[in-house]
């Protein structure tokens, strides 16, 4: 089996996957109320948005009541998204045995039904992250994101693909499931998907049914204005989760890996393929609290069911077994992370790989990505 | 409360729809915890502490509770460290009475019972369940009845008095209460102050460890007369209703409160013997080798999975009853009731499965 970093040892990754699984233990061990209590107050903090937000966008033909109102709502539907589904989805907060919090039956705002996500995002993409032909989450079946996936003319409309992935990204993410690229490559077809696609019918109408039609129906003549607010906060989140999302995995200096790599691999080699594969960004609380702390995307990537306002604290133990290991841990700010995400859609629209492939090199060989960013 | 047009309103389904997809209860909650229109839950009105081991709760279920049936139980949450525990327990008021009377007695090394009797206060909130269980009383009501109880077990038994009483039970009825000793005796006041204001009622408490003995047919039968033809309502540990089942010439009916043996399992925490109860498709199988994920495929069951190590939650599985130990954090959970992820998790005695 190729070892998946040439700078460890099968010994040392194995030593590793031990640190991590003693750390994941310790913080398990701690959960109790103060987690409880700050999952709640989130909870408390985005219904408390988007009651305002709505009550605000019914009377949205005052201009400031729609101002307030979009914003309000945006930060209601980012925060249930991010902080609160994503996360409650995960199991993050199964051991507090609270139904509402349980991620089997959780249900979030958005177009993409919890158990479609549960299955895209939880298993495949965190079990297999960053490994080509595995992680679909890779271009989500659209994009060409890595210098290994060969180029097709197609290819050529990347930031095109790229731009309108962002402004519709809840139904992206809800059709993810739908296998696309494999339906035009002809190894399924659309009538294989028709669980997926009912599935996504009966969320998306509800969705569609609340924020275009119920809730302006309800504002009488404000109706356009109520539902122009409701599209806004719509796309604004669409465009912030997309941001985020794609600066998990895709900054300059991550990792991705072959099936091969991957054969046989430990729990050990699971973890070390988690952190160099995922990328975090910097930033203040309410940043981490809007990101749904996926901030801490290598955190969230070694411990995904772990109640991810810990990774904050978790991080500055995992920065130092990266040192220790000398192994990357790459952080940087958001427009510098999205920057280079940008980029490399720009450049992987053309053929070849750019010379991005050349960097991740240099990283895996220097030890350290980013150095100055890490010590940001 | 709500009046009931609006909580008609409240649960209509063009209220669900604009508050999809997370229910209409969990923006009423933050008004008022109680003032969920789908989720029974209940105030907590008034603690007291008959003796030193029980504690006496009144509660104000919410309009979405339905009531019970004098000696079914409800399942009471509260929130311990964080965690909603959930655990059984049998009304001890009538029927139709407005507030639910609990009392429970606190286990000594029991988490949720003593944790009832010592933090829960006055104005908290507790979630419920709506009421099952068959130990009731029957209908038509038998013309001679006893109830029997043993520690703890007073609760159903108490419920159906009081019931009876309310309902202007003429019969014959003989109401014992077996406890260790004078000081554990739960609501010996009350049930002689019912006895003297009903006819035909008669009471007896026992205490079992300051020379008054356990139940007999000679002690019963000094206070129902002949025991042919009496029904019994017995509630109490295993060995009250052994002993008296023994005897009893009628009808009998009993329930105890006494988890099975599994928890015996819990003091070694080895890999146990036992068996495994996958309950929906009626298999059972020896404990072997393996995951619960494993053991479910080899006795035949595709059980949903992703990754197998503990990350996706998709093989998360309801377990009934029983103690299984997380293999990552080599954890044993023993809780009714509880959701555990069946690929990192082995059972530790006997369990059943929701699968
Ligand atoms: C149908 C039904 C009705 C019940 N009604 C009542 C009631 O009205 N009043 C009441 O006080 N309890 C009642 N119980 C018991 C109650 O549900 C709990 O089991 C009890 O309160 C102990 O919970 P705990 O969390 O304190 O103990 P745990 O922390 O769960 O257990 C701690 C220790 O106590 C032991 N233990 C737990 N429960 C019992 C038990 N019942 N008998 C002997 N040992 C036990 C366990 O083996 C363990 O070692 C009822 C149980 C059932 C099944
Ligand atoms: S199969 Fe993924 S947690 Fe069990």
């Amino acid at each position: 089996m190729p070892t998946p970093h040439p700078e460890l040892t099968t010994e040392q990754i194995e030593a590793l996957g031990r640190e991590l699984d003693e750390l994941r233990n310790r913080v398990v061990a701690s959960l109790g109320e103060r987690d409880a209590e700050y999952i709640r107050r989130v909870i408390r903090a985005q219904r408390g948005l988007e009651v305002g937000g709505r009550a605000l966008l019914e009377v949205g033909w005052l201009p400031p009541a729609w101002l307030a109102g979009v914003t309000a709502l945006s930060l209601s539907k980012i925060l249930d998204n991010m902080e609160i589904g994503h996360n409650v989805m995960h199991g993050q907060y199964d051991w507090m045995k609270d139904p509402a919090l349980d991620s089997k039956r959780f249900e979030w705002d958005t177009a993409c039904p919890g158990d479609q996500w549960r299955h895209s995002h939880n298993y495949m993409h965190h079990t297999h992250t960053n490994v080509l032909g595995l992680d679909r989450d890779i271009g989500y079946g659209v994009l060409r994101m890595s210098e290994d996936q060969s180029w097709r003319p197609r290819d050529l409309g990347n930031p095109v693909y790229a731009a309108l992935l962002a402004l519709l990204f809840e139904w992206g993410v809800a059709v993810h499931d739908l296998e696309v690229e494999r339906i035009q490559a002809g190894e399924i077809s659309l009538g294989d998907k028709g669980d997926v696609l009912r599935a996504v019918w009966r969320k998306g109408r509800r969705q569609v049914l609340k924020d275009y039609l119920l809730f302006p129906l309800l504002a009488g003549p404000g109706a356009p204005f109520t539902l122009t607010g409701n599209l806004t906060a719509n796309v604004a989140r669409n465009l912030w989760s997309f941001m985020i999302i794609f600066c998990g995995h895709f900054p300059e200096g991550t990792h991705e890996f072959s099936l091969e790599e991957v054969e046989g691999e430990t729990r050990g080699g699971w973890y070390l393929r988690q952190m160099l594969g995922s990328a975090n960004l910097t930033g203040g609380s309410l940043f981490h609290l809007l990101s749904g702390n996926l901030s801490h995307q290598i955190e969230h990537h070694l411990f995904p069911d772990i109640p991810a306002h810990r990774y904050a604290e978790i991080a500055l133990e995992v920065r130092e077994i990266c040192e220790r290991y000398r192994l990357p841990y790459n952080a940087g700010p958001l427009r510098k992370q999205f920057g280079s995400v940008v980029r490399k859609i720009f450049k992987l629209a053309l053929p070849g790989s750019g010379d991005s492939g050349q960097d991740a090199e240099l990283t895996a060989a220097t030890g350290l990505a980013e150095p100055v960013a890490a010590a940001a | 409360m709500p009046s009931f047009p609006a909580r008609r309103l409240l649960r209509s389904s063009l209220i669900d729809a604009l508050v999809g997809p997370h229910g209409i209860d969990s923006y009423l909650e933050l008004i008022r915890p109680a003032l969920t229109v789908h989720d029974a839950r209940a105030s907590v009105q008034a603690v007291r502490r008959q003796t030193t081991r029980s504690v006496t709760l009144t509660l104000r279920p919410n309009a979405a509770f339905q009531g019970f049936r004098a000696g079914q139980f409800v399942r009471v949450g509260v929130e311990i460290d964080g965690v909603r525990r959930t655990r059984t327990y049998s009304p001890a008021c009538s029927e139709r009475a407005e507030f639910l009377e609990l009392t429970v007695t606190a286990h000594p090394d029991g988490l949720v019972s003593r944790w009832l009797r010592e933090r829960l206060a006055p104005g908290a909130i507790v979630h419920l369940s709506q009421a099952s269980g068959s130990f009731a009383l029957p209908d038509p009501r038998p013309e001679r009845l006893a109830l029997i109880s043993g520690g703890s077990g007073i609760t159903p038994v108490l419920s159906m008095l009081r019931t009876l009483c309310e309902e202007g039970f003429d019969g014959e009825l003989a109401f014992v209460h077996y406890a260790q000793t004078r000081a554990d005796w739960l609501y010996r006041l009350e049930v002689e102050a019912v006895a003297a204001r009903h006819r035909g009622i008669r009471v007896a408490y026992v205490a079992t460890r300051e020379g008054d003995g356990h139940a007999s047919p000679e002690s019963l039968r000094q206070l129902i007369g002949d025991l042919d033809g009496a029904t019994a309502m017995v509630c109490g540990p295993p060995s009250l209703i052994d002993g008296v089942s023994a005897f009893w010439p009628g009808g009998l009916r009993s329930e105890t409160f006494t988890p099975p043996s599994l928890k015996l399992a819990l003091a070694g925490e080895r890999p146990t013997a036992g068996t495994i109860r996958f309950q929906r498709s009626g298999l059972t199988a020896a404990i072997a080798s393996g995951s619960l994920l494993e053991q479910a495929e080899i006795a035949g069951l595709s059980p949903e999975f992703g990754c197998r190590m503990g990350i996706c939650h998709t093989c998360t599985c309801r377990k009934t009853a029983g103690a299984v130990r997380d293999l990552r954090t080599g954890e044993v959970s023993d809780e009714e009731d509880e959701d555990i992820q069946l690929c990192v998790s082995v059972p530790v005695g006997d369990v059943a499965l929701e699968i």
